[in-house]
């Protein structure tokens, strides 16, 4: 008899962090808040080592960033006393924002990646309870010419092969950089992809690429949601080339791909840089199932008008056949679709902003009983 | 000489096992930087929370010696006397 799965989805918002969890990806009970007042920008969810660890960048207007975790779904958390994450003393620096947080791939437990503000790249190899500053990208010769956008000046992306030994990060503004040495050494790697808003709208670096996500099954494939421009590299980033045609728009922030299939990825089209809502006010997730040479719009279950966009990283998929995909909107409604996109129901709503969802499967024995829980959906 | 006391706000209460005042001797030279490094040595977590890892006073914290807040004195380097009250205050911000 196969082992029943349960899903575990963490919403990170503005004001803190709210815990879902369904055994059937239609229902679902709603926990929380954690961390209140405090915003929840990044999540990690780690299945490897035999648990399930959770692990959330925090940042308080008050009071500061960090990163916590817990290997109990929530029901306690631990605070590393000296921080996780804090920035050498040499290089004056100080962390803002945690924008990422990347569990490595199975072969390599305890390894974590995070992405922050100001534009760095960290590892962990303890299973995210410390960090070390990434310093051949801190220290590249282009960083005095990154810029910040909207949200500030953040590496957000962060892609690992297989292997290990290749590393992509993107970074807003600078665009994507590869290392091919496992992050020793960092090259741009943004032929094709457009920075209209520069004099020169194709530059080596500079561009605001908005997220990255790798092809699950096509090792040198990644695909790229740009400030404008939706695109793919078959070459391992040597060259990016549209994939935009057939969607509403090329504006948006989230890139997500599919956790087996070659060639499934999921954007959530904007209008514009300047009407950033979606087309005609319609939200609707945009699914291709051949690495972009077509697109499906999917809406069924998106309510009829909306005008909230969708960020970066609120968005995710788990590992489940057929896999979940989850977003949630600036206006604080959740979705959930046990079908790959086809349908969506709405998790949760009237949350703060929502700023970084992620979604993973975990045994029954270890769903936590919610303190506060508002069972949903049909 | 009598010694100098932290008040802290209730909400960083937990983070210094529960106390609300935290104290620390008057000897010598005492500025607020080295009265924070000195209450908080015990309390990594509480330190983060009123500095980032360059030491600077976070942006919304405030510290008040003598009824006026730091950053209008000498910040960091203002000094405090032998049984001052110094107060720490989050600021009335966010949305």
């Amino acid at each position: 008899m196969a082992t029943a799965e349960n899903f575990v989805l963490a919403i990170g918002t503005k004001k803190g962090l709210w815990l879902a969890t369904s055994q059937d990806r239609k229902q679902w009970s709603v926990s929380g808040p954690h961390f209140l007042m405090s915003e929840i920008p990044s999540i990690g969810i780690d299945t490897r080592d035999g648990r399930t660890r959770i692990m959330v960048g925090v940042r308080s207007e008050h009071w500061g960033p960090t990163v916590a975790h817990s290997d109990d779904l929530g029901a306690t958390w631990t605070e590393p006393e000296q921080g996780a994450i804090t920035f050498p003393e040499d290089t004056g620096a100080a962390v803002e924002r945690i924008w990422q947080i990347y569990p490595d791939a199975e072969s390599r437990p305890g390894v974590v990646w995070a992405g922050a503000e100001p534009i760095s790249v960290w590892k962990s190899t303890d299973g995210g309870e410390h960090f070390e500053l990434n310093r051949g990208l801190w220290d590249h010769p282009h960083r005095s010419d990154w810029g910040a956008g909207y949200g500030g000046a953040a590496a957000h992306s962060i892609v690992v092969n297989p292997a290990g030994d290749n590393v992509h990060v993107a970074m807003s503004t600078g665009g994507v950089y590869r290392s091919l040495d496992g992050g020793e050494s960092w090259e741009p790697r943004n032929k094709g992809i457009s920075a209209y808003f520069m004099p020169d709208p194709n530059p080596e670096f500079g561009q605001c690429v908005h997220k990255i996500a790798a092809d699950a099954a096509v090792e040198g494939r990644l695909y790229a949601q740009n400030h404008h421009g939706v695109y793919r590299t078959d070459d391992n980033g040597e060259n990016w080339n549209s994939i935009a045609e057939g969607l509403p728009a090329d504006f948006g922030f989230v890139m997500l791909t599919h956790p087996r299939r070659e060639g499934t990825a999921w954007v959530v089209p904007l209008k514009a840089d300047g009407e950033r809502i979606p087309p005609e006010g319609k939200l609707a997730v945009h699914r291709t199932d051949d690495a972009g040479a077509t697109w499906k719009r999917l809406d069924t279950g998106l309510p009829k008008g909306e005008y909230n966009s969708v960020l970066r990283d609120a968005a995710g998929v788990d590992s489940s056949e057929p896999a979940g995909v989850y977003f949630g909107t600036r206006g604080g409604t959740v979705y959930a679709s046990a079908d790959e996109g086809e349908t969506f129901a709405e998790v949760v709503s009237h949350l703060p902003d929502v700023l970084c969802v992620r979604a993973c499967v975990v045994s029954t024995a270890g769903l936590p009983v919610p303190e506060t829980a508002a069972a949903r959906g049909a | 000489m009598p010694d100098i006391s932290v008040v802290l706000p209730s909400i960083l209460q937990p983070l210094a096992g529960g106390q609300s005042i935290l104290t620390a001797p008057a000897d010598g030279t005492v500025t607020v930087g080295s009265l924070l490094d000195s209450v908080t040595g015990d309390y990594p977590v509480l330190a983060r929370r009123l500095r980032d890892e360059t030491g600077a006073l976070r942006r919304y914290v405030n510290i008040y010696v003598a009824g006026d807040e730091v950053r209008r004195l000498q910040g960091l380097e203002t000094e405090v006397s032998p049984g001052q009250e110094v107060l720490v205050i989050q600021s009335v911000a966010g949305g």
